[in-house]
Formats: structure tokens, sequence, C-alpha cells
């Protein structure tokens, strides 16, 4: 019989933090700085990270998953620092990234879509089929996974994005907006994924989506024009809204309560 | 693999379906059936024997918790298999007809998913019409030199090699005759399946790839890679049917591949093929077709300021190799 376990997955971690950023600066473009001094500490479980339109949520997510270089600062992922000139291959083999704008071959099966996303993040060949199906199972997909992408409903291909990025079990998971275009029903299972993911990965999932915060995270980090202005339980954050804040829910006074005092949220939009 | 197997008695025991077995050892030997074809076929053979007599089982020793089982299986338990078997039967019976409806996998003839499988790992899908396209254009470009106003010039049967090659080249060009647009074309048309194969706009998974652990310089010299593989055939037999030597085409035709890939780990790739193109219609096309000659860059005395510009273009990819790896070379 061969062993499940190997010596890998039992070396203790070499690091406190699955994600760690001190003074981190990231160009968005030529000269604006998204992500302007961003000190951040992430471990496991669901961290949601939420902000206004154009607060440098993509931009930091995309930093994360290593396809932006940090202009300043430190940025350390798994222990390995990602300042450095490199393709950072093992750190990105542990890593599942689901961008905003998530771009997909038509004429693939999902299957092959899912099988292709695999090999491109170097899952050993004969574990793909096996990490496939999983994948595609776990977001539900299991009976469409020989249809074509271009016949699926855009809630399916926001979760063959998902299933992408999970195929390759990663320790770090980064879904930018992942909760766009799905139904109410399948936001709730894909809370419960997120929560199932989360037991052993750090979990980073962007939103503007108050409600996905509360139902789903464990930690909210609240960004606003590329810094950070609140890490904390969702308890928390409601905790700072009072009634004179606008917003539906506790958390959604919170998010304005702290905005305001950060100098942000006048704007009407 | 394993070279202990499971005893009789867990076999039969599992088969039959006791109760009384400990759960680590069902555990143990469920893990232990999933990776051994062996006891899987005992299994499968245990479960087919009704006789009660099965579980008796001697040489169920050796192994620990055999004792256990053996005297578990050597109680009577007349009813344990075929209750199994009739259990399995009536959920099969259940699920056939579903079986039935739920359609069986479409075999795609002219494309397995096999194929599709294996192309993916050299092509993106969406540069098959890009490579589509450019063979096309070379096709183009052949007719109109074996049947268009180009007609008449030759440089002789292009199958010699280099030295004497020049010698045709050499006569070829001092009699002015017109200039073969499959030449004029061939340097550049690589380009364009190099910015198909690593570019925002004609690779909608861009953002996908580039964060993947493949992603970097062997992916986009393995896409570049299959791009050659259709376009230098193509053109080699366009150069064999027209007269025009591999030796004038080949080397600008990968310097500007190589250029390509430098400039583009600078500005991105489809900005670099842009710029490339554009200097090419500027400096060699445009003056070549106005004047209906030969470039005089396109002759064999040419070649050592291809090769120098080749051998550039790989040393800087080289050097910026890990700009592969980011999000800003597929602008």
């Amino acid at each position: 019989m061969t062993s499940t376990v190997n010596a890998a997955d039992l070396a203790p971690t070499t690091y406190a933090w699955e994600i760690r950023a001190t003074g981190l600066k990231v160009r968005a473009g030529r000269k604006r700085m998204a992500v302007d001094g961003l000190d951040l500490s992430l471990g496991t479980g669901v961290h949601g990270l939420l902000g206004p339109n154009g607060a440098g949520k993509t931009t930091l997510i995309r930093a994360l998953a290593t396809v932006l270089r940090p202009a300043e600062g430190t940025l350390e992922l798994l222990g390995e620092s990602t300042g450095t000139m490199g393709e950072h291959r093992a750190l990105r083999r542990r890593i599942g990234y689901l961008p905003q704008e998530f771009g997909y071959y038509k004429r693939f099966t999902v299957r092959e879509f899912v099988e292709y996303m695999a090999w491109l993040k170097e899952v050993p060949k004969a574990d793909i089929p096996g990490a496939v199906q999983r994948a595609v199972e776990r977001v539900g997909l299991a009976d469409r996974a020989d249809d074509r992408m271009k016949s699926l409903s855009g809630g399916m291909v926001r979760r063959v994005g998902i299933a992408q990025a999970i195929v390759n079990d990663p320790s770090i998971l980064l879904l930018d907006e992942p909760t766009v275009g799905l139904d109410p029903a399948q936001r709730l299972r894909f809370r419960e994924l997120l929560q199932e993911l989360a037991t052993d990965a750090c979990v980073v999932v962007s939103t503007h989506l108050v409600e996905d915060v509360a139902a789903a995270c464990t930690d909210v980090v609240l960004f606003a024009e590329g810094r950070l202005v609140f890490q904390g339980p969702p308890d928390e954050l409601a905790s700072v809204g009072g009634p004179e804040h606008p917003g539906d829910s506790p958390l959604e006074r919170g998010y304005s309560a702290m905005l305001l005092g950060s100098g942000q949220g006048k704007a009407s939009w | 693999m394993s070279v202990e197997h499971a005893s009789a008695g867990i076999i039969n025991g599992y088969a039959r379906g006791d109760m009384d077995m400990a759960a680590d050892e069902v555990w143990a030997l469920e893990a232990h059936l999933e990776a051994c074809r062996h006891c899987r076929d005992r299994l499968s053979a245990a479960t087919m024997t009704h006789t009660p007599s099965v579980a008796h089982t001697p040489g169920a020793a050796g192994t620990p918790g055999a004792a256990e089982t053996t005297s578990v299986a050597g109680t009577p338990n007349l009813t344990g298999t075929p209750s199994v078997a009739a259990l399995v039967d009536r959920v099969w019976a259940d699920l056939a007809p579903q079986l039935a409806a739920t359609a069986p996998p479409r075999h795609r003839l002219l494309w397995p998913a096999s194929l599709s499988r294996r192309l993916s790992r050299w092509l993106t899908p969406t540069m098959l019409p890009w490579l589509g396209t450019l063979v096309s254009v070379t096709l183009l470009a052949l007719l109109l030199d074996l049947f268009g106003p180009g007609y008449g010039y030759s440089l002789g049967a292009g199958t010699g090699t280099g030295a004497e090659a020049g010698t045709e080249i050499g006569a070829g060009s001092g009699s002015g005759a017109q200039v073969s647009f499959l030449l004029l074309l061939a340097p550049i048309l690589p380009v364009f399946g190099v910015a198909a194969s690593w570019s925002r706009g004609l690779d909608p998974a861009y953002e996908l790839t580039a964060s993947a652990p493949r992603a970097g310089l062997h992916l986009v010299l393995r896409r570049t890679a299959s791009v050659l593989a259709v376009v230098v055939p193509v053109l080699l037999v366009g150069g064999w049917a027209t007269g025009v030597t591999a030796g004038l085409w080949l080397l600008p035709c990968l310097a500007f591949t190589s250029t390509a890939l430098a400039l583009g780990s600078v500005i991105g790739v489809s900005r670099a093929a842009v710029a490339l193109v554009s200097v090419w219609a500027a400096v060699i096309l445009a003056p070549a077709v106005a004047t209906s000659r030969v470039p005089s860059a396109l002759r064999l005395d040419g070649a050592p300021v291809w090769g120098l510009i080749l051998a550039l273009g790989i040393g800087v990819v080289w050097a910026r190799r890990s700009a592969y790896s980011v999000l800003g070379t597929h602008r």
C-alpha cells in the first residue's frame, strides 16, 4: 500500500504566518501605488478582504499571487520572501488563485480546463485525474464535468474558477470576488466550502459584499487607499458602528464608521 | 507493493458484513483493498461463495488480529453473505435505470480528448486560429510569388547549403528581378505567433497562466517552439516551391523571434510584436515593394548581422527570464 503521508506533510512549518507583509508597496500601472505601506499578518482561516472599489484589493491579491512584484517592503508567503527575482515555482505550487477576471478557453470541457490548470500547477501526473474529479465535485459540477465551458452559466463558470484554484490543495487560497454571479443557494454552499478549506489553509477572499464577510469569514481585513484600516473578527468591526453610521446591518455600520474614521467614505460612490 | 495480504478470515468476515470486526481492522483492510488487486479478487470470490464453510479459516494465523477474526468467522453466520449479495443486487437494480439514462461520454473522433490534452501543453486553444491565419498568409504569399507579378524572381533550386545558395543569390540579386513576397514575410510571421502565445488580448487565461508555477520562460519557449514548428516547415515548402533558400530567411526569422521575446520581457510581448512588425514594414517591406528590389538585409551577406541580433536576443531573454512569470509581459 502506498503511504499517503510523506515527510513534507509531517515536517513542522518554519513560518508563523502564511502571509506576512511589512511596509508592502505595490504599483498598479506605472505610477499609482495601489498598495501603499501595508503591514499584514494572516494565518489559517478565512480572511475577508473588504474595501471600497479602487482600494487596491485586486492589486494586493495579485501581489499575493506573485504575479506582481512588490515595489517596496517585504512580502513573505509560507516563509518565502517574494521580493527576490525568480519564478517561485515551489511556492506557487502551494497557492491557489482565482483572478477577478477569470478568463478561460471556451472549447475546453470543465474537466479538460481543470486538468490543464492542474498541469500548469505541476500537480504530479498520476494525481491529476483524482485531484480534478475531487475539485469538480467540491464545487458541485460533477454532472457538468464533460460539458464545454461555453455551455455553462456565469455562476457555473465562477465555480469552475474555484475548482481550478483548489485543484492543487493550496496552502494559500486567493479568491478575488468569487461570489460574483453566484445565486443565493450557491453562495451558501460556497461559504461552507470556504470554511471547510480554511481548516488547514489560509484563505483570502476579496469582496465588497459585507454579508459574505459576516457569514463566512473568521477575520476581516478592511482596506482603503492601499492601507490597512482594520483587522479583526467581524464582531469587533460590527461593534465599532453606531446608529448614526449609514448601513443596514451592524457590520455595514461598522464598515462605514471605520472608513469615515480613516477619512474615506465621504464620497457618495 | 505490499507483500503481506489480508488473512482469509478477515476477508470473509468483511464479505459477510460482520458487525463484530474491530473498526481499525475494517479500516486497515479497506485501505489495503484499495491498493491490492489480489485481495480484491479474493474478496469478490468470498462474496460469490455463499456457503458458510468459507467462514472456517484455518490459515489465518500470522497476521495481527487473526485469532480474533477466526473466532468470529467460526460462529455460524448462515445469513451473512447472501444478504449482502441480495443488498448489492437490490442497489444495482435501483441504479441500473439511472445509469442507462446517463449519456455515455461523447467520443470525439476528429478531436479526441487525449490529443486536445497533449496539444494544450504546447499551444493555447486560442493560438490555433492564429496559426491557421499564419499558414494561410504564407500560402497566399506563395501563390503571389508563383502566379502573381512577382513571378520570375528565381534564386535557383533552393536545396543547397549556405555556400551554394550564396552564389545563386549573388546571381539572383544581380539580375534585379522582382522580390519574393514569401521572403519578405517569412521573418515576421513567427512574431505574430509569439504574440498570440503570450498576450493579454489573445489569451483569455493569461492571468491564470502567469500565476501558475509552470509560467515563465520555459512555457513561453514551449509555445514559441510550437509556433516555429508550424511556420518553418510551411515556409520551407514554400521556399522550395519558389526557389527561395532557407539560408536567406531562416536566420532573420529566428532573429526576429528572439528579439520579440527579448523586447517582450521589457515592454510586453504584444507591444513588442507590434513594434517589430512596424519596424519591419517601414524599413524592409515598404522600400522593397516600392523599388522591387531585394533589400540588402535579406541577402546572404546580411547573415552575420542577423546572427548577432539572434545572439543578442537570446542573451537578453535569458537575462530577463524571470520577467515572464509576472503579469507585465502579457501587455
